[in-house]
């Protein structure tokens, strides 16, 4: 199994705040990974240090092979790695087209009629056709979210980090950009999945990772996590 | 080369100055620094202050009197513009902000023109026993308003100081600053409490604007320079600090005190405004900040 | 000067601030970063043009160009140092370097320092009766210039790039595009703007002086016109202009100059609190509710 990406002994720090303390992990190419763990865990941390919201951190990532630890975070999209943000990110001015328009015009290099076209294709892969030229700022909390995840791909990342698309969904929602989530995965796109919802996390991942202040205290299939007693402790505490 | 001794006279004046200039600064290091209101009204509120100060002050009163009287009226006008800028602008949070700022600045406009419109360009002061006359130890000459407002600004800082570090609702504006959520959940209601610290700014800009007409004349263009000046304390000071704002203002005082001895009162202007790029440019979060 | 003339002097002055709130609204209209510190960048034009019409009788041209360069120039340093942080504090800088620039011409005796400097305009009026007319002219062209740069940046992949970073910078980033990169942009065309439409003022007014080139009463009308036009569309600005100085012009001469920063600022507010959107998006919505 190729390495897509490599996560080396990162430590970040805020003040006098270690919010992770050497986590050591390597993603496969290809692979829907879960990563789990209570609030203040870590896990946005990781996340931010893996797409370049922060970039002062120690430890190295390297991404394909190479080491993208200096790179900004547009540059880090350039490369392949996307994310949807917790707190939906919508431009609100904009209409949906427009939002992903974005992404081509400056990952592409075009945003001309082809790539409207491959927009509409995408948006139609979500359910959001009919949403393409609504003002972004009049969407549910749903369809923000597939619009996060389809500007995402607009990017057309080889890594896509989901943070927590679906907190706050009903069951039926969360259904709905899990199957998304499974079809990105089948275009050949690695997943990893930020989310507290267990079931969907266990039905989605081939592998999961628990973290716990700021430390990967458990790694295995979602079936191993779940009975882990570092897991339950974690959650639940002592 | 400067003798010493005029050097050590322009680090005592420094210190006094200084001192002035962290009071004046206060109400901003928590509008600003501990809520994060683009506030950039709060000179020209200041310069306000001091001309109700001029007014209440021709009734005979003395003008620190005056500046304690109008601070519940400051009150209650932070109160308001806090509560009217909430509703308007921080809820409806999809903008980046350019309304909130433009709204301050066009209020900090349009009082200096009302002032100018109602006062005229010319300066005003006041007069009180100790303005004018001096306290000499040795070779060196205090004016009394100057300590005056030394004295004042010693109490505001420590006041408010002791607020925020041993009260329950100033803890809690020190917190609401971080976080907003925790507050939440121990049962206070954060707009209430940003509403109370605005209120607080805002009446600690009375007296402050008191001390300003105290310690020399006032015109109302001299909200432009306060910008400079206040911006300049609480920025090196490092949002979220307030015992550091006493630090800043010394260091600025000092500074300017000793620029204006050696290369004149014009340079003034360069020395809050220059300090303050500076520290934009190689430490953003102050001195002390977060 | 009689009537006539009159409307050619005013007409400057109202061109002049259609270039600076085109120019103001490029960085905060498109990119959503106020600038409060315009006297700056209209003083580095002016004082260049002086410089160079000093030193070497450059043409108006070359002063323009020169201007131009150099509060380019100042954009770009304001932006380095300031862009990578919040908001306001890009605000606060740009008040600062107005106070600074200040300070350092009023010490600076070859450009006149605090009382200021004299100056002969040349003799070449080119095809027009009056100086006054070639400069309403000159300024006429700068204007449709900037219009049209702005037109240029807001259709191009500049101009969604500074939308999203208005929206939400992280996005924007996390998208593609090169948010700090793109700001640097933004400031320095804007700067430059503000230069041009500074450096024909010495020769309009045969004089120049420190204390009314640097008034910060230039910052609230740049920045309130293109608020009260509109700030999305390179005609609110337009709008914002020519309506607010002709008003402006008019409450100077009949009635006083205080009153008309009075004007702009309770404008502004009055704007900024129930009409956002502007002139523009009062239109847009009375368009949509007549349908």
């Amino acid at each position: 199994m190729e390495t897509i990406l490599e996560v080396n002994n990162v430590v970040k720090q805020f003040g006098g705040f270690t919010a992770l303390s050497g986590v050591k992990v390597n993603v496969h190419k290809g692979e829907r990974l879960g990563l789990i763990g209570p609030n203040g865990s870590g896990k946005t941390t990781l996340i931010n240090c893996i797409s370049g919201a922060f970039t002062d951190y120690e430890g190295a990532i390297h991404f394909n092979g190479q080491d993208i630890s200096k790179l900004k975070a547009h540059e880090r999209t350039k490369r392949g790695i996307a994310r949807s943000f917790q707190i939906p990110r919508p431009f609100s001015s904009m209409t949906v087209m427009e939002n992903l328009l974005v992404p081509f015009a400056f990952v592409g290099g075009k945003d001309g009629p082809e790539q409207q076209a491959e927009a509409m294709e995408i948006l139609r892969g979500m359910g959001l056709a009919d949403k393409a030229f609504v003002q972004s700022n009049q969407l549910s909390q749903v369809e923000l979210r597939k619009m996060e995840l389809a500007r995402a791909m607009a990017a057309k990342p080889k890594l896509l980090i989901s943070d927590e698309a679906m907190a706050g969904l009903s069951g039926n929602e969360v259904d709905e950009v899990l199957e998304i989530l499974f079809d990105l995965n089948k275009l050949g796109i690695t997943i990893i999945m930020i989310e507290h919802i267990m079931q969907a996390v266990m039905k989605f991942s081939e592998r999961v990772i628990c973290l716990d202040a700021g430390k990967i205290i458990c790694e295995g299939t979602p079936e191993n996590i779940v009975k882990n007693p570092d897991v339950q402790r974690a959650y639940l505490g002592d | 080369m400067i003798s010493l001794d005029l050097l050590f006279e322009a680090v005592l004046f420094g210190i006094l100055l200084g001192c002035f200039y962290a009071a004046v600064s206060l109400g901003l290091s928590v509008a600003f620094g501990l809520l994060d209101v683009p506030y950039v009204a709060h000179p020209a509120l200041l310069i306000l202050g001091s001309y109700f100060t001029f007014l209440l002050s021709k009734t005979g009163i003395d003008p620190i009197i005056c500046g304690l009287l109008l601070m519940p009226v400051f009150y209650v006008i932070g109160i308001a513009l806090y509560r009217f800028y909430y509703e308007t602008f921080e809820r409806r949070s999809s903008d980046t902000g350019v309304r909130g700022l433009a709204f301050f600045f066009g209020i900090a406009f349009i009082i200096e023109v009302c002032l100018i419109l109602v006062f005229g360009v010319d300066q005003r002061t006041v007069s009180a026993t100790y303005i004018g006359s001096s306290l000499e130890i040795g070779e060196y000459r205090f004016p009394y308003r100057m300590l005056v407002a030394f004295g004042i600004a010693i109490f505001l800082t420590t006041l408010l100081t002791l607020y925020f570090s041993k009260t329950f609702n100033g803890r809690a504006i020190k917190a609401v600053g971080q976080d907003e959520g925790a507050l939440r959940l121990m049962g206070a209601n954060p707009v209430k409490i940003k509403q109370l610290a605005f209120g607080i700014a805002t009446a600690v800009n009375a007296l402050a604007g008191a001390m300003l007409i105290i310690v020399g004349p006032v015109e109302p263009a001299m909200d432009r320079i306060y910008i400079g000046r206040t911006f300049c304390v609480v920025v090196l000071a490092g949002l979220g600090s307030m015992s550091g704002t006493l630090v800043a203002g010394l260091i600025l005082g000092i500074a300017e005190s000793i620029v204006m001895m050696t290369l004149g009162a014009s340079w003034a202007p360069a020395v809050s405004f220059g300090l303050l790029l500076l520290m934009l440019g190689i430490r953003p979060q102050g001195l002390f900040g977060r | 000067m009689n009537v006539n003339e009159y409307i050619f002097f005013a007409g400057f002055v109202i061109l002049q601030f259609v270039v600076l709130a085109t120019a103001w609204n490029i960085l905060g209209g498109y990119a959503g970063y106020v600038n409060f510190g315009v006297p700056a960048f209209i003083a580095v034009g002016a004082y260049t043009a002086v410089v160079l019409f000093k030193s070497i009788s450059a043409p108006l041209v070359v002063q323009i160009i020169g201007g131009g360069i150099l509060a380019g120039l100042l954009g770009l340093t304001v932006g380095l140092l300031t862009l990578k942080l919040r908001g306001i504090f890009f605000s606060i800088a740009t008040v600062a370097v107005v106070f600074i620039l200040e300070t350092v011409v009023m010490n600076w005796r070859y450009v006149g320092g605090a009382t200021g400097l004299q100056l002969t305009r040349p003799q070449d009026l080119w095809i027009f009766d009056t100086y006054t007319r070639m400069l309403f002219f000159v300024m006429a062209v700068l204007a449709i210039g900037s219009v049209s740069i702005a037109r240029y940046i807001q259709d191009s992949f500049l101009g969604r790039g500074l939308r999203a970073v208005r929206d939400s910078e992280e996005a924007a980033e996390c998208s593609g595009v090169p948010t700090l990169k793109i700001k640097l942009i933004a400031c320095t065309i804007s700067g430059a703007l503000m230069g041009i439409a500074g450096a024909p003022m010495p020769m309009y007014l045969s004089y120049i002086e420190p204390t009314a080139t640097f008034n910060l009463n230039y910052s609230i009308s740049a920045l309130g016109m293109p608020i009260i036009g509109g700030t999305s569309h390179w005609i609110g600005p337009v709008i914002g202009a020519l309506l607010l100085a002709t008003i402006q012009q008019v409450v100077t001469v009949t009635v006083s100059n205080e009153l008309n920063v009075l004007v702009v600022g309770v404008l502004l507010v009055l704007f900024v609190v129930l009409a956002p959107d502007g002139i523009l998006g009062l239109i847009k919505k009375w368009k949509q509710s007549s349908k």
